[in-house]
C-alpha cells in the first residue's frame, strides 16, 4: 500500500518532536559540505527517539483519542487484506441496500476460516463520503447481522474490527429504524453458539460500535478508544462547553489501558510506537497474533458452552451496591 | 363587647391569619399544572384523575414508576423486586459537579433509588413481571443498577414463565459510568434473547421520552411495541440530527405516530386503554384450552370483549 510514502500528518502532542525533526533535517541538507556535524546528527537523531518514546509513555486519554481517529490510522480493509489477500466481500442487507461503511466478508486467519465484519472509515474525501466517516446506517448494521446469521449457519467464527465515531445520527437512519438495527444485532450476537472475537482497532463509539462488540473476547489496540459517549458529546452535555474534551475523556476512562483494568477488556494489542499508522504490516500481525490465540483457546468450549461464556461475560458487567439479604 | 360579638371576631382574626400566610411557590406551582401542548391551566388533582392525561388536548404528560404502577397493576398486587439496589461510583466520575452528589439530587428529586422500578403483579386479572423507567430520575439513564434491575426482571420472568412488560422512559446511557453503562445495553438483550428462545411473551411500551441506549436495546426488542401518544421516540436526538443534516426536521419527527406510520411501533394507544390492551395481549399469547366444541373460541373472545371495556381505579 502507498501509505507509508505518503508524508506523516503530525498530531498535537507531537509537535515537540516535529521541531526536533525540522533541526534534523537541515543538518542533514549541511551534511554534505561539513562533515563535522556528523555526531552532532546522530546526537540529535538520539535524542529525538529518546524524546519520542518519553512522549509516548505519557499520552493524555485525548492523546489516545487522536491517535484513535488518525486519518492514516490502518481500517478494516486493510487488516482483511493483510490478513487474507484472497478474502472474499459479501455485500448488501437483502432488503434494498449495501452500506460501505460496514464490510462483511469471509476469510481466513491463520488456521481459522471466519465471518469478518467491520466499520469501514473512508480514505480519501470521496470514499469518506460514502462511508458517511464509518457510521453505518441501519442497513449496515442488518448486513452485518446477515454475516452473524451466516456464521450460525456454518458454524465459522465470528471475528469483528470495530472503529467508528457511532451510528449514523440521519433522518433516515431514524426512518429506518437504527436503534431496531442494533437492538436486534445485541441479541442475535448474544445468542450465537460460535465463537466472537471483537476487536477496538480506532474508536468504538457507543451503541454503534456495541453492535458489532458482543463478543466472547474484546481486544483493544494500545491506542483506541471505546466509550459510552463521543468525549465531544459528553463535553457539551455534562460540562455545557465543547473546549472540555479533555476533560471528558480523562472522566469516563476510555482508553485501552483504563478499559483492561475495569474488566471490559480482555487483552490489549501492542501497537507500533508511534501508532498503527506508522506500520500497517506490523499491527496486522500484532492483531492477528492475539485472534489466532483467542480463537485457539476458544476452541475448547462447545457450541452452546460458547453461547454460555458469552452471555456470563456481559452478565456480570455492573458495579452497584446491594445489602446483604437478611 | 357581648360574648357573641367577642366569638365572631376571634373567628374572622383566625381566618385572617390563615388566608394571609401566603402559599409558597413550589405549593402554588403543585396546585396547578400548565398543559405543556395547549397551555392551558389545568387543576393538578384533575390532571391526576385524568390519569396525567390533559383533558382538553389529550397531551400525555410524563408519569413517575408510582403513579404508573397505581395507574397499570391491579390494586395492591404490585411486589416490587431489587428496591435495595443502588448506584456505585465505578470511575470516580466528576464533571460539573461529583456523580456521587447528582445521585443524591436525584434521589431526592425522584424519591427512588434508582430510574427503574422493577416488580410482578397483575393487570388486569394476568399475572406480568413488570419494569417502570421513571425520567424524572437522572433522566431515566440506564447505568449498572438500571441494567441489573431490568436483567433480573427478564431471568425472573424467565424462571417463572411469566409475560414481561417493560415501560421505558429514558434518556439514555447514564454518561457517569461510562463503558459499563454502555455495556448494560448487551447485557439486557442477552437476557432477552434467552428470555425470546424460551417463547415468552415480552411487550414494550414506549413512553414519553425513549431514546438512546435504552431505545438501542431492550425497548425496541418487544414481540409487540406499544407507544404512547405523543411521545418521542428515538435513537439519535433530534438535536443532534439536525446538526448533522443541516435540516430542520418535520415537527411530527420521531413522535408515537410517526413511528407508527414508519413501521417501527404495532399501537399508539391513549393510557386509559393501555391496561386492557396488555391485559388482552397476554390473554392472546396464552395457549388456548383445546376447543371442546365448536362454539369455544366464540366464547374466549366474548370474554376478552367483556374484560376490555375501560375500568378505573
Amino acid at each position: 500500500m502507498a501509505h507509508t510514502d505518503r508524508k506523516q500528518v503530525p498530531l498535537e502532542f507531537e509537535q515537540p518532536l516535529q521541531a526536533l525533526a525540522q533541526q534534523i533535517e537541515n543538518l542533514e541538507k549541511q551534511l554534505a559540505d561539513n562533515p563535522a556535524i556528523e555526531s552532532d546528527l546522530a546526537r540529535l537523531h538520539e535524542q529525538y527517539d529518546l524524546l519520542r518514546r518519553s512522549l509516548y509513555s505519557k499520552l493524555r486519554p485525548i492523546d489516545h483519542l487522536e491517535l484513535a481517529r488518525h486519518k492514516q490510522r490502518p481500517y478494516t480493509r486493510d487488516y482483511f487484506e493483510r490478513w487474507d489477500s484472497e478474502w472474499i466481500e459479501m455485500h448488501g442487507d437483502r432488503k434494498g441496500a449495501d452500506d460501505p461503511a460496514m464490510v462483511l466478508g469471509l476469510l481466513r486467519i491463520g488456521g481459522h476460516k471466519v465471518v469478518g465484519i467491520g466499520t469501514q472509515k473512508g480514505r480519501s474525501l470521496r470514499d469518506k463520503q460514502q462511508c458517511n466517516f464509518g457510521m453505518p446506517q441501519p442497513e449496515g448494521y442488518r448486513k452485518a447481522l446477515r454475516g452473524i446469521r451466516h456464521a450460525e449457519k456454518f458454524n465459522l467464527p465470528i471475528v469483528t474490527l470495530i472503529d467508528t465515531p457511532g451510528a449514523y445520527p440521519g433522518m433516515a437512519a431514524e426512518e429506518h429504524n437504527q436503534a431496531e438495527a442494533i437492538a436486534v444485532n445485541l441479541m442475535e450476537l448474544a445468542g450465537v453458539t460460535v465463537p466472537v472475537v471483537a476487536v477496538v482497532t480506532g474508536e468504538g463509539g457507543s451503541g454503534g460500535a456495541l453492535a458489532i462488540g458482543v463478543a466472547n473476547r474484546i481486544l483493544m489496540l494500545e491506542h483506541s478508544v471505546y466509550s459510552v459517549i463521543s468525549p465531544e458529546g459528553c463535553a457539551s452535555i455534562l460540562w455545557r462547553s465543547p473546549d472540555k474534551v479533555s476533560e471528558a475523556c480523562q472522566a469516563m476512562k476510555m482508553t485501552a489501558k483504563e478499559l483492561l483494568q475495569l474488566g471490559v477488556v480482555d487483552e490489549v494489542i501492542d501497537e507500533p510506537l508511534g501508532g498503527a499508522h506508522n506500520d500497517y504490516d506490523t499491527v496486522a500481525t500484532n492483531a492477528k497474533m492475539g485472534l489466532i490465540r483467542h480463537l485457539d483457546n476458544l476452541r475448547n468450549l462447545n457450541r452452546s458452552q460458547l453461547r454460555e461464556d458469552r452471555q456470563k461475560k456481559f452478565r456480570n458487567i455492573g458495579a452497584f451496591y446491594e445489602p446483604a439479604a437478611v | 363587647m357581648d360574648l357573641k360579638e367577642w366569638f365572631a371576631n376571634r373567628k374572622k382574626a383566625a381566618d385572617n391569619s390563615q388566608s394571609k400566610q401566603p402559599l409558597t411557590n413550589e405549593e402554588y406551582c403543585a396546585l396547578w399544572t400548565q398543559c405543556f401542548h395547549c397551555r392551558e391551566l389545568l387543576y393538578t388533582r384533575d390532571l391526576r384523575s385524568n390519569l396525567f392525561v390533559c383533558p382538553k388536548c389529550q397531551y400525555h404528560f410524563r408519569i413517575g414508576a408510582v403513579d404508573r404502577i397505581e395507574q397499570l397493576a391491579d390494586p395492591g398486587c404490585f411486589q416490587e423486586m431489587d428496591a435495595d439496589l443502588s448506584s456505585a461510583d465505578p470511575l470516580g466520575f466528576v464533571d460539573t459537579d461529583a456523580y456521587k452528589n447528582r445521585q443524591d439530587e436525584a434521589s431526592r428529586k425522584s424519591g427512588l433509588k434508582e430510574a427503574v422500578v422493577c416488580g410482578t403483579g397483575k393487570i388486569r386479572g394476568r399475572d406480568a413481571a413488570i419494569g417502570i423507567m421513571d425520567f424524572g430520575h437522572f433522566g431515566g439513564s440506564m447505568g449498572s443498577v438500571v441494567g441489573e434491575k431490568v436483567t433480573r426482571l427478564v431471568e425472573h420472568a424467565l424462571k417463572h414463565s411469566l409475560p414481561l412488560i417493560v415501560i421505558s422512559s429514558s434518556g439514555g446511557a447514564r454518561m457517569q459510568e461510562g463503558i459499563l453503562s454502555l455495556m448494560q445495553m448487551a447485557k439486557t438483550s442477552s437476557a432477552l434473547k434467552s428470555f425470546s428462545d424460551a417463547g415468552l411473551l415480552y411487550i414494550s411500551v414506549l413512553s414519553e421520552p425513549t431514546f438512546g441506549g435504552v431505545t438501542a436495546s431492550f425497548a425496541m426488542l418487544g414481540d409487540f411495541i406499544i407507544a404512547e401518544p405523543g411521545a418521542r421516540i428515538g435513537f439519535a436526538g433530534r438535536r443532534v440530527i439536525e446538526q448533522t443534516i443541516k435540516q430542520k426536521l418535520p415537527a411530527d419527527f420521531q413522535t408515537a405516530e410517526y413511528l407508527l406510520n414508519h413501521g417501527q411501533v404495532d399501537m399508539v394507544i391513549e393510557r386509559a386503554k393501555l391496561a386492557d390492551a396488555l391485559g388482552a395481549l397476554i390473554d392472546l399469547h396464552q395457549p388456548s384450552a383445546p376447543p371442546k366444541h365448536s362454539d369455544a373460541k366464540d366464547k374466549s373472545k366474548q370474554k376478552v370483549a367483556a374484560q376490555s371495556t375501560p375500568t378505573r381505579a
